[in-house]
């Protein structure tokens, strides 16, 4: 088992999406969470071998793209400061704030490095003695351990010069907040593959109950994906509703315990403001008092301000399922990868990205 | 930013119960290796074993079985087409 190969077996696939098609007509609405799924689904052109009816929205599920504008302008405000090298993703680098983008700060003198890993942020830390090293940390639950587990090794190493600014999100909250909005329709959740394998698909126990939805956890190949829309159609037409697990080769019902009591151990959960949605309670995460001189936003004294979105950006419509990419003005004319606007055209997996790359209009 | 290519574990350094080892794998794919950490996967891996990766961390081993019974299923999917060859 190579765990790869088999399941991109056209053998495979080629069954699946016949099934998929023998789905009587009908508009249904699916939610795909996770950014990464709305990317696979463009790159493998599943979105063309759709039966009639069925419609697939993006969701809140791009971290970069969730950021509010006040968090990247405070990474940008970071960034500025004396004596400071921040470590990215690389995702984060071209994303418009109201003082321009971490690349355009970097372009002025600043010190931004892309690293991989949290890891490799704390790595600088030892190369740079003379420096504070600031990893402007965003991302949803798959990433949140890996940070904990830097600051626990920052605080063993007893690295003085190394800190974190979160902007960690989990991604229950956005979900409640989406479905409670009667006018997005939706008949069923495509849930993320990774995101769960930390949380466990139970995690969905509560929206499939709450608001009478066929969740279903989906892997990234085409058969998983193609398989748990299968799942999903399923239970739509025989009106169940229940959380399935479609990946149960990464994915448990309880998911990775051992991750999040790390997280646990290390963040506390805080209001968040996530672009579009305003703020969520209980939607962000904050290092602990415990672990404070690891935290940017104390030891650099940091406060995040309410700053508007970029101009005629339709970003927040679109990452709430209210609009589609080719509904802003704005794309593929003003706003494209080269010269971005907003943040969904920047990430890889942002909608408009996916939109503009997959050349869908 | 969620890899979904699971790699294959050829070395570890560390141990499950020694926090302070910094534990670690060399893991592979397609003639591709990586150092990645181990402090956070969910079932210590051994040699030979597949783990899922994100942002330089083990988040998942995989379990053979709880794979090929995923496998399992989504041939059994694919079967039903197959079997009554009905077109709606
Ligand atoms: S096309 Fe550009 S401006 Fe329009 S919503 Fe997308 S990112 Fe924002």
């Amino acid at each position: 088992m190579k765990y790869l190969s088999e399941f991109r077996d056209s053998a495979l696939t080629k069954p699946l999406v016949a099934e998929l098609q023998r789905f009587p007509a009908r508009p249904i609405r699916i939610m795909e969470i996770c950014g990464t799924h709305t990317m696979a689904i463009f790159h493998h052109g599943l979105r063309s071998i759709l039966p009639e009816g069925l419609q697939l929205i993006s969701g809140p599920g791009c971290p970069v793209c969730v950021t509010a504008a006040g968090h990247i302008d405070a990474f940008v405000d970071i960034a500025q400061q004396d004596k400071v090298r921040v470590a990215i993703f690389g995702d984060l680098m071209r994303v418009p704030g109201s003082n321009g983008s971490l690349s355009q700060a970097a372009a002025h003198g600043a010190q931004v490095e892309m690293v991989y890993s949290p890891m490799d942020a704390l790595e600088l830390a030892e190369k740079h003695p003379g420096e504070l090293i600031v990893f402007l940390s965003v991302g949803f639950e798959t990433t949140t351990p890996g940070v904990a587990a830097t600051i626990l090794e920052a605080n063993r190493r007893e690295t003085s010069n190394f800190a974190v600014y979160s902007t960690h999100k989990v991604i229950p909250p956005p979900l409640e907040l989406l479905l409670a909005d009667p006018d997005l329709e939706l008949n069923g959740l495509l849930c993320p593959g990774h995101v769960s394998t930390i949380i466990g698909a139970q995690a969905y126990q509560t929206v499939a109950d709450k608001y009478q939805l066929p969740c279903v956890v989906a892997g990234f190949e085409p058969a998983d994906i193609l398989r748990a829309l299968i799942m999903l159609l399923r239970q739509i037409h025989e009106e169940r509703y229940e959380v399935e697990n479609g990946y149960n080769r990464a994915v448990t019902w309880q998911g990775n315990q051992r991750a999040c009591a790390l997280v646990d151990k290390v963040f506390i959960p805080e209001d968040s403001p996530w672009r579009g949605m305003g703020i969520l309670p209980g939607s962000g995460l904050a290092i602990r008092e415990t672990y404070s001189q690891f935290d940017a936003s104390k030891r650099l004294d940091i406060t995040m301000q309410d700053i508007a979105e970029p101009k005629g950006c339709l970003c927040g419509e679109i990452l709430c399922g209210k609009f589609a990419p080719p509904d802003c003005p704005l794309f593929a004319k003003a706003c494209t990868p080269a010269n971005p606007i907003g943040p969904c055209m920047v990430s890889s997996e942002g909608t408009c990205a996916a939109y503009f790359r997959y050349g869908e209009k | 930013m969620c890899l979904a290519v699971p790699m294959q574990v050829i070395e570890i350094n560390g141990s499950e119960d020694d926090f302070l080892s910094q534990p670690t794998a060399l893991v592979e794919s397609d003639g591709i290796k990586k150092e990645v950490r181990l402090d956070i996967v969910d079932r210590w891996p051994n040699l030979g074993d597949y783990v899922i990766i994100h942002a330089g961390f083990a988040i998942h081993t995989l379990d053979p079985q709880e794979a090929k019974t995923n496998l399992r299923l989504l041939q059994e999917m694919a079967a039903v087409t197959h079997g009554d060859g009905e077109t709606a």
